[in-house]
């Protein structure tokens, strides 16, 4: 059971107010207790984190570099095994770190199995070098990379599907979560650190700074996007999802609305076929993980 | 006990009796054989390590820097392109200060793709703050491996090294070699000892963020410690000496060199060619030596100094090149002989694998004694 008075990542950090992955980094922890150690990729959170000489890690803690996380936590997991030692390795990294430049050591880790646990904070861009497109930002949303102008509406792409491919290398345990509902992603930490072999979390982690939004809107923000159907909060056991968030849906727009990211959809004219765009996107997911609640008068 | 073997399973032979506990490595030719003889033994019981079958070299060198953080002793060993993918790991290895000891059986590196041996591989990462020992032969290849650990485990070093013996030259050779026992290495390299490590009841973080308020004495830290490293170096080398007969004390080593007018510097198996020639040399009279450099970082400044002080004149033979400026040991020599005078002329030889013969040497001394010298040997006018 998650002991909710522990508090291993400390105040005094660096993060904006109202930073969804100084969030993670704290419910994470407390999820996963002190018999932990910490790997971070290059970021966001381990800047903010760590400038030296202090630290907000109350628990082992280590950085190397941007991409190599897994490969340093399955070195960090090999030598407990052979020490015969039992703390859990737990991975922090944003997703940049995740879905770009750390894939190649992701799936090497995943495939040979390691006993970890990766989280991946998800703010949807590239924040710590100022708002730059990853792989995991949504459709339209406009960065520094993929600005949107007179011809262009922002990033083109769609977001990465991580989970699926981690699903597909193997791994027992894969879930979603956000940190508009602490309780949920504190259980998901827990089910994935007690899970043996290498488990993913991903964290929806809204950026108050990058999204373009005020501090004390992150969770609202964040609850939005579950509300929407654009975020799906769901668990994967041995590859198949067995449960998901169910939501009274609400229009794509009420999420897009609250974030600067999106302005240009709404001004200086209203882009009506792309926000139907997003909706549908929301409407594939609703369909996808069945996360429809339908109302009795319906 | 002595024994004929080929150089890369020599060299595992001494991992194993380093008796590392994660070993975490990618094959690439000429170093696969190490790491194929490595997973043997662990397969057989040989050897209880963890090993980790790594996806690419970054890989590879990252998981040593997590194992040794959590206070295990590590190992990998990688060459040419795989070590230059491990370029941003290695500055980081050393920045985080883990003792982890790598070889590298030394190749070129691309464009032109090359397998063949020069040293341009481990040269170019010699500022990264790694120990770089230079093997003559396999015997010194395998007894290097000890002194590494050791040197670079020391707590007053903690720094990683590299192990660099010539690809192919020296990786597929089979050369007789006294291989120590268990006991004899258990003797002369304690169990690892973490400085610090990853630990839940005694939580620390490693491998924080500097600002500009910070770096510099943390670049400042690492060069002192790779340059104190040199009397644990002398120490280390010397008991090893004591106990088997091979003494490692000095960093380098004069050949025929005391009585010499002209000195060849040198590292890597060259020095073995270089002897012959240098002995044909002195039955027609020349006074020729040879300096060889066994220990290229931290570089023995002094004692080059110290030993070519009486020498005429100096030619160096770089098996690499700073492209657009010269080789880099002759660089480092021309540094040490500033203030003497004596002249140095550099010679860039055996690039991508180009063998260098008795007659390569003779012809060098030649070339130095005329002045000539500062440039590639042995071109090929033809195809130029």
């Amino acid at each position: 059971m998650v002991d909710k008075t522990l508090e291993l990542f400390d105040c005094g950090h660096r993060a904006c107010g109202g930073c969804g992955a100084a969030l993670v980094a704290r419910l994470v922890t407390k999820a996963a207790g002190t018999d932990t150690i910490v790997v971070s990729a290059t970021g966001c959170m381990e800047v903010f984190s760590t400038p030296y000489p202090e630290t907000a890690w109350k628990v082992p803690w280590i950085h190397s570099l941007f991409e190599n996380a897994s490969a340093v936590a399955s070195g960090v997991e090999a030598a407990l095994k052979k020490q015969g030692r039992k703390e859990k390795v737990v991975i922090m990294a944003g997703d940049g770190a995740t879905f770009d430049i750390g894939m190649i050591c992701i799936s090497g880790a995943f495939e040979r199995g390691h006993d970890f646990t990766y989280i991946c904070y998800d703010n949807e861009a590239y924040m710590n070098t100022g708002i730059q497109r990853s792989g995991a930002t949504p459709y339209d949303a406009s960065t520094t990379t993929t600005p949107a102008g007179k011809c262009s509406f922002g990033n083109k792409l769609p977001k990465k599907d991580m989970p699926q491919i981690l699903a597909a290398h193997g791994a027992p345990y894969v879930a979603t979560a956000s940190i508009a509902y602490p309780a949920d992603l504190m259980q998901k930490v827990e089910k994935a650190i007690n899970t043996r072999g290498p488990c993913y979390v991903q964290v929806h982690a809204p950026c108050c700074t990058g999204w373009g939004f005020e501090g004390d809107q992150t969770i609202a923000v964040a609850k939005l996007a579950i509300e929407t159907g654009l975020w799906v909060n769901y668990e994967m056991v041995d590859g198949k999802v067995v449960k998901a968030k169910k939501v009274v849906r609400k229009p794509v727009e009420e999420y897009l609305k609250t974030q600067k990211r999106f302005r240009h959809l709404f001004k200086p004219t209203r882009q009506d076929a792309e926000i139907a765009v997003i909706q549908a996107m929301a409407d594939r997911n609703a369909e996808k993980y069945a996360i429809d609640i339908k109302l009795k008068n319906e | 006990m002595r024994e004929i073997t080929e150089g890369s399973h020599a060299v595992a032979d001494a991992v194993r009796l380093c008796r590392p506990q994660v070993i975490a490595a990618y094959p690439i030719t000429p170093q696969t054989h190490i790491v194929e003889a490595l997973a043997d033994m662990v397969a057989n019981c040989q050897l209880d390590a963890e090993y980790i079958t790594v996806e690419n070299e970054l890989s590879a060198l990252s998981a040593c820097i997590g194992a040794s953080a959590a206070g295990s002793r590590t190992y990998s060993a990688t060459t040419s392109q795989g070590l230059a993918l491990m370029f941003e790991v290695c500055f980081n290895a050393a920045g985080m200060r883990l003792p982890i000891v790598m070889s590298i059986a030394n190749r070129a590196l691309g464009a032109p793709l090359s397998i063949w041996n020069d040293q341009q591989d481990s040269i170019s990462l010699r500022d990264s703050g790694w120990l770089q020992f230079y093997a003559e032969d396999n015997q010194e290849a395998t007894d290097l491996h000890y002194l590494a650990y050791r040197v670079a485990e020391d707590h007053s070093v903690l720094l990683p090294a590299f192990v660099c013996f010539d690809g192919f030259i020296l990786s597929h050779t089979y050369e007789p070699i006294d291989m120590l026992s268990q006991e004899d290495i258990d003797r002369f390299l304690p169990k690892f000892t973490p400085y610090e490590r990853l630990d839940a009841a005694d939580p620390i973080s490693f491998g924080m963020y500097a600002t500009p308020d910070y770096y510099l004495e943390f670049k400042y830290e690492m060069d002192r410690a790779l340059k104190e490293s040199k009397a644990i170096i002398h120490k280390a080398g010397k008991e090893f000496g004591q106990m088997f007969g091979r003494d490692y004390s000095a960093m380098v080593e004069g050949y025929r060199l005391e009585d010499a007018d002209t000195a060849i510097v040198a590292l890597g198996s060259i020095c073995g060619t270089t002897k012959d020639a240098i002995d044909e040399m002195r039955d027609e009279g020349k006074k020729v030596g040879l300096l060889k450099i066994r220990v290229f970082r931290p570089f023995p400044t002094e004692d080059v100094a110290k030993a070519l002080s009486h020498v005429q004149r100096v030619a160096v033979l770089d098996k690499n090149i700073s492209l657009g400026a010269k080789g880099a040991v002759a660089l480092e020599v021309k540094d040490a002989l500033y203030s003497s005078g004596i002249p140095v002329k550099d010679y860039i030889i055996g690039l991508g694998g180009r063998d260098v013969r008795k007659r390569d040497i003779k012809a060098i001394v030649a070339l130095v004694e005329k002045g000539q010298g500062d440039m590639f040997y042995g071109l090929r006018k033809e195809v130029l």
